[in-house]
């Protein structure tokens, strides 16, 4: 199969009728048989499905009416419904849940011709930042399968980085696509909110959730964000603002692009040898012409109280929807109605779910709704005017996307706070609805380490072109992890 | 601002959620360093900051009230754990 592990690579091959989708799909299908029974990136594989996908793009290409995308074989994150296709968010709620209706970024993708291998594991409704809450059992980081993917997109970050499939989708409520995408070597781009439709995306957070893509490179990122970006009618709150060419802005110089460095990420307290990779990191963009600028986000440490009150919030008032009434789980010989849903749900969400529902639902409740979500709320407007304001004086900021590399599986899971830290990078952006993307920039050992560039409200463009620029002259995004029973393609 | 076993088990209740009392310790311990690290936010003078809902402080839009969707109850009702001509079937609410 030569090289044909990247988006851009398997278009090229497919157009040039190197190899046919079918070939293509039969090879990564291999690839997962062998490697997902150590990774257990994928929850469900859907054979018949991808390959019968790969028949039509066959036929597509040869009728001359394909897109880029037309049999590239991809993966969905496990929130996205699918249609016919199980759709399960990591729970026991949803275990025998077959969606009648296709996610608006599944229907994108298929109308564009891609080849769905499966669907990915990830933290159970995408509660987590180790995936180690999944109904389905923990993802292994390819790397280091003693370590967490990061989560909650692990599935997808741990497919993308063993190569069993070239891109996947994911969700980033908090950093659910940047830091999996670290941990696992990937480059991954969480969009500005409403550039891309949550409809049929399993709500977590409303007001931060937002679907994007992860794949090895950035030029892939911008292939399949062009598949998927642009206003839905059937999500209220998906953006009308044009669609930039992502592809054609790729090879847009970041000559004269300001790059600001914030002293509150940039201090002591940054682990030495994440401050070196990140350091030579902006010494290659300085080299490629940027300007590097200190900047202040004097705010920033109110993200994580932020974030913590109004996440659960949202989460308590979405997940009232699984009652065991409609679809999903309902627990046996209930007694009356109120015990259908106390049993239902109890039996049916697993402790972070039930832990996040009850917090949400305590800081909701009467006599406390000022002093957390209130507040919570106000706290939010400061990070986004910190953000403005830095904005007014820089075109992208850089920063970690992590505290450090991918951690031991088990090392955090009794302590819900020091999981919460894990966060510390990633949850202001989606506080203030900005685009950000995570891409490989060096190593802490063997794990890979990652450089979070963040941009202002729809500056995707300018993100990809700085991080395809960046990845022309580093070869942090080809490397690949040492699998046991690699076969040979 | 810490809570109690008991307040807990009462938010549980508005939760529609079942937590034994094996559990209930725990989860009480688990939200009580939640809301410590959530608690910084109390010291912040924030009185005079507008609440912000919507990340890039829009308003939703509104459409036109049209029908734009076809029936599909049957297709979504098949999904259900019991449903029967066109209801979804629970256990009796009123005896």
């Amino acid at each position: 199969m030569g090289d044909l592990t990247t988006v851009a690579s398997c278009s090229a091959a497919l157009q040039l009728g190197q190899i046919s989708a079918v070939e293509l799909t039969q090879e990564y299908l291999r690839s997962i048989a062998v490697h997902n029974p150590t990774l257990n990136a994928f929850i469900t594989t859907a054979e018949q499905r991808a390959l019968e996908q790969a028949r039509q793009a066959d036929l597509r290409r040869a009728a001359g009416t394909q897109s880029p995308l037309t049999g590239v074989p991809i993966a969905h994150k496990d929130l996205f419904c699918t249609q016919g296709l199980a759709t399960t968010c990591g729970s026991k709620m949803l275990a025998q849940f077959v969606p009648p209706y296709d996610a608006t970024v599944v229907q994108r993708l298929d109308g564009a011709g891609t080849v769905t291998l499966g669907k990915t594991n990830l933290d159970e409704f995408a509660m987590g930042s180790s995936n180690e809450n999944s109904y389905f059992g923990a993802v292994k980081n390819p790397w280091d399968v003693s370590c967490v993917p990061g989560g909650s997109s692990g599935g997808s970050a741990a497919a993308v980085a063993a190569r069993l499939c070239p891109g996947a989708t994911g969700t980033d409520t908090g950093g659910s696509i940047r830091q999996p995408a670290a941990f696992c070597g990937i480059t991954g781009l969480k969009p500005t909110y409403g550039r891309v439709s949550r409809l049929g995306m399993v709500a977590y957070a409303s007001s931060l959730d937002q679907g994007g893509v992860m794949a090895q490179t950035a030029e892939d990122c911008a292939l399949l964000l062009s598949a998927i970006a642009g206003h839905d009618p059937l999500d209220s709150t998906s953006s009308s603002a044009p669609v930039d060419n992502y592809v054609a802005a790729l090879d847009r110089s970041v000559k004269g692009l300001k790059i600001g460095v914030p002293r509150q990420y940039f201090n002591a307290k940054l682990d030495p040898i994440m401050a070196q990779v990140l350091e030579d990191a902006l010494k290659q963009l300085e080299s490629l012409g940027a300007t590097l600028v200190e900047i202040d986000l004097v705010q920033t440490q109110l993200a994580i109280p932020a974030y913590y009150i109004i996440a659960p919030a949202e989460a308590s008032t979405n997940l009232s929807r699984f009652d065991g009434v409609r679809y999903g789980y309902r627990c046996q010989d209930p007694r009356d109605l109120q015990d259908l849903y106390r049993r239902s749900r109890s039996e049916g969400f697993g402790s972070e779910v039930q832990q996040r529902i009850l917090v949400g639902t305590y800081s909701l409740s009467s006599g406390y709704y000022e002093a957390y979500y209130g507040k919570a709320q106000r706290a939010r407007r400061l990070i986004a005017e910190d953000y403005a304001e830095a904005f007014k004086q820089v075109d992208l900021i850089a920063s970690p996307v992590t505290p450090g590399a991918a951690f031991e599986l088990g090392s955090k899971t009794t302590d819900p706070v020091a999981m919460y830290l894990e966060d510390i990078y990633t949850l202001a952006v989606n506080l203030a609805g900005l685009p950000a993307l995570s891409i490989p920039a060096g190593f802490y050992d063997h794990r890979p380490l990652g450089l979070q560039l963040i941009g202002n409200h729809f500056t995707e463009s300018t993100l990809l072109s700085a991080a395809h620029q960046f990845q022309q002259v580093t070869d942090w995004h080809t490397r690949k992890p040492a699998l046991h029973a690699e076969i040979e393609r | 601002m810490s809570v109690t076993p008991q307040h807990i088990a009462d938010v549980a209740t508005l939760a529609r959620l079942e937590l034994d009392t094996e559990r209930l310790q725990g989860i009480t311990d688990s939200i009580n360093e939640i809301l410590t690290l959530v608690e910084q936010l109390q010291s912040v003078p924030l009185d005079d900051v507008k609440p912000m809902a919507h990340p890039r402080d829009e308003h939703q839009r509104l459409r036109k009230d049209e029908v734009t969707e076809h029936n599909q109850r049957d297709q979504f009702q098949a999904i259900a754990p019991d449903a029967q001509q066109g209801l979804y079937v629970v256990p009796p609410v009123i005896e």
